[in-house]
């Protein structure tokens, strides 16, 4: 029988990229991503699932990763800001769009902003403002008031509608 | 802010699964969604010594209409229901509700069934339940048996469940076309939880309310079906004093909780405009 600290191996798949990691079962995904994988564009915050700081997207779905045990990960395609930009350096549409539009200020809540976005918006790209006011409520922002987040989440829809030819 | 430790097992079979529940006894706890669970063990609200996690049990992941009953297995997730589960007054109620469950990143994980066994007083789900008469099947290794809503929510966090036993699925009657439903919810922030909400159900013939279900949430430590309300509809033409009475009952008999959020008179005072919104959303 297995102790509670045993660690468990653990591939997580993240951004293309295979992690071998040994964790014990309480390891949150998003511990496992900041501490084994060395990736910390991934913030924390509340580590209850209230403020979004660290959604993650798990098989496309935008996902808190506090209230994700790390072993639930194995395996699984595991998307984090560090993936948004490309090889080069070039901003993902929606990061230009929230550096144009004034889409933060601090920054610690911007990783989770973003990748809640892009899970949207890989998803439901025409979504309507109602529709995508409700879904930003998801996270907390305590700087820009949100009106900028949601401008720039508005014109980062546009760019990622440009880019991947929808229109 | 961080769990305290615990044994994981990742079973991938319903039998598995509750045979380690037999041999774990109080000490083992079910993972599903997580979305409730995880923040308590975080706070360490929640020390389970072992953690028996569903996700890879691909027999409790389906959902589907069967006769009159939607069946809605342990694993289906919140978001399932972003679109009508199935025709009808029962589907359009659950894709109508599901918009208040949380937010859209806790609903791609959190599960349906595992909300009704989290017995959550706040909870949507639980109040649909009760409202509806849901049947809640619970399996152990001794074996099955099918709990109605109404004996199954105990009170605040705690169920008719005992320690051995897995919620596999949740069955919710699908209302034929003479049923109307409606539902409000007051909370201070969208995706927040619910400090009074209200879900109904009229069976309506010719404008006459044949049969009436009226539920409550969010007021007392677990859903109610309020019967002096249900009794103020039943009989007469929907109209505006009729929902009035009724919504005016439903906020005479409930005896609702005092929390930081909100005292009871105000929760009260809620349960009226809750339950008269809900009644004219139905009546519309």
């Amino acid at each position: 029988m297995s102790a509670p600290s045993d660690k468990h191996a653990v591939a997580l798949e993240v951004n293309g990229r295979e992690y071998r990691i040994a964790v014990e079962p309480r390891r949150t995904l998003a511990d496992a991503l900041r501490e084994d994988c060395g990736l910390t564009g991934t913030h924390l915050g509340c580590e209850h699932g209230v403020c979004g700081a660290c959604t993650v997207l798990v098989d496309g779905a935008p996902v808190r990763a506090c209230l994700m045990l790390a072993v639930q990960a194995h395996g699984r395609p595991i998307r984090t800001v560090e993936g948004l930009a490309g090889m080069d350096g070039a901003l993902h549409p929606l990061q230009a769009a929230f550096h144009e539009a004034h889409g933060l200020q601090c920054g610690f809540c911007t990783p989770g902003f973003l990748m809640l976005a892009v899970g949207v918006l890989e998803r439901e790209p025409d979504i309507g403002d109602a529709a995508l006011r409700e879904i930003l409520s998801s996270n907390l922002c305590r700087c820009t008031g949100y009106q900028n987040i949601v401008a720039a989440v508005r014109a980062g829809a546009a760019r990622m509608r440009r880019s991947t030819g929808h229109g | 802010m961080k769990p305290a430790p615990f044994r994981y097992d990742a079973p991938a079979t319903l039998d598995e699964t509750l045979s380690l529940l037999a041999e774990a006894g109080e000490h083992g706890k079910l993972i599903a969604g997580g979305q409730s669970l995880v923040p308590m063990m975080n706070f360490r609200l929640a020390r389970p010594g072992r953690l028996f996690d569903l996700n890879g049990v691909a027999e409790l992941d389906f959902m589907r209409v069967e006769g009159a009953r939607l069946r809605i297995g342990a694993l289906t997730r919140h978001a399932a229901f972003h679109r009508p589960p199935c025709e009808g007054p029962t589907g359009a109620l659950l894709a109508e509700v599901v918009r208040h469950v949380a937010h859209y990143p806790i609903r791609q994980r959190g599960t349906f069934a595992g909300s009704i066994a989290h017995a959550d007083p706040a909870s949507e789900w639980c109040l649909v339940a009760a409202t509806l008469d849901a049947e809640i099947v619970a399996r152990s290794r001794a074996g099955e048996r099918v709990i109605a809503a109404r004996d199954f929510f105990v009170a605040s966090l705690a169920t008719a469940l005992r320690p051995d036993e897995l919620v596999t699925e949740v069955r919710l009657p699908v209302l034929g076309a003479r049923w109307r439903t409606g539902f409000c919810e007051f909370a201070r922030r969208a995706g927040d939880f619910a400090i009074a909400m209200s879900a109904v159900a009229l069976r309506l013939d010719a404008g006459i309310v044949r049969e009436a279900r009226v539920g409550v949430g969010g007021v007392e430590d677990r859903p109610s079906r309020q019967p002096a309300a249900e009794q103020a509809l039943a009989g007469r033409p929907v109209s505006p004093a009729a929902l009035a009475e009724a919504a005016d009952a439903a906020a005479r008999e409930v005896k609702p909780m005092t929390d930081l959020h909100a005292d009871a008179a105000y929760r009260r005072h809620l349960v009226r405009t809750t339950t008269r919104r809900a009644l004219e959303r139905a009546a519309a």
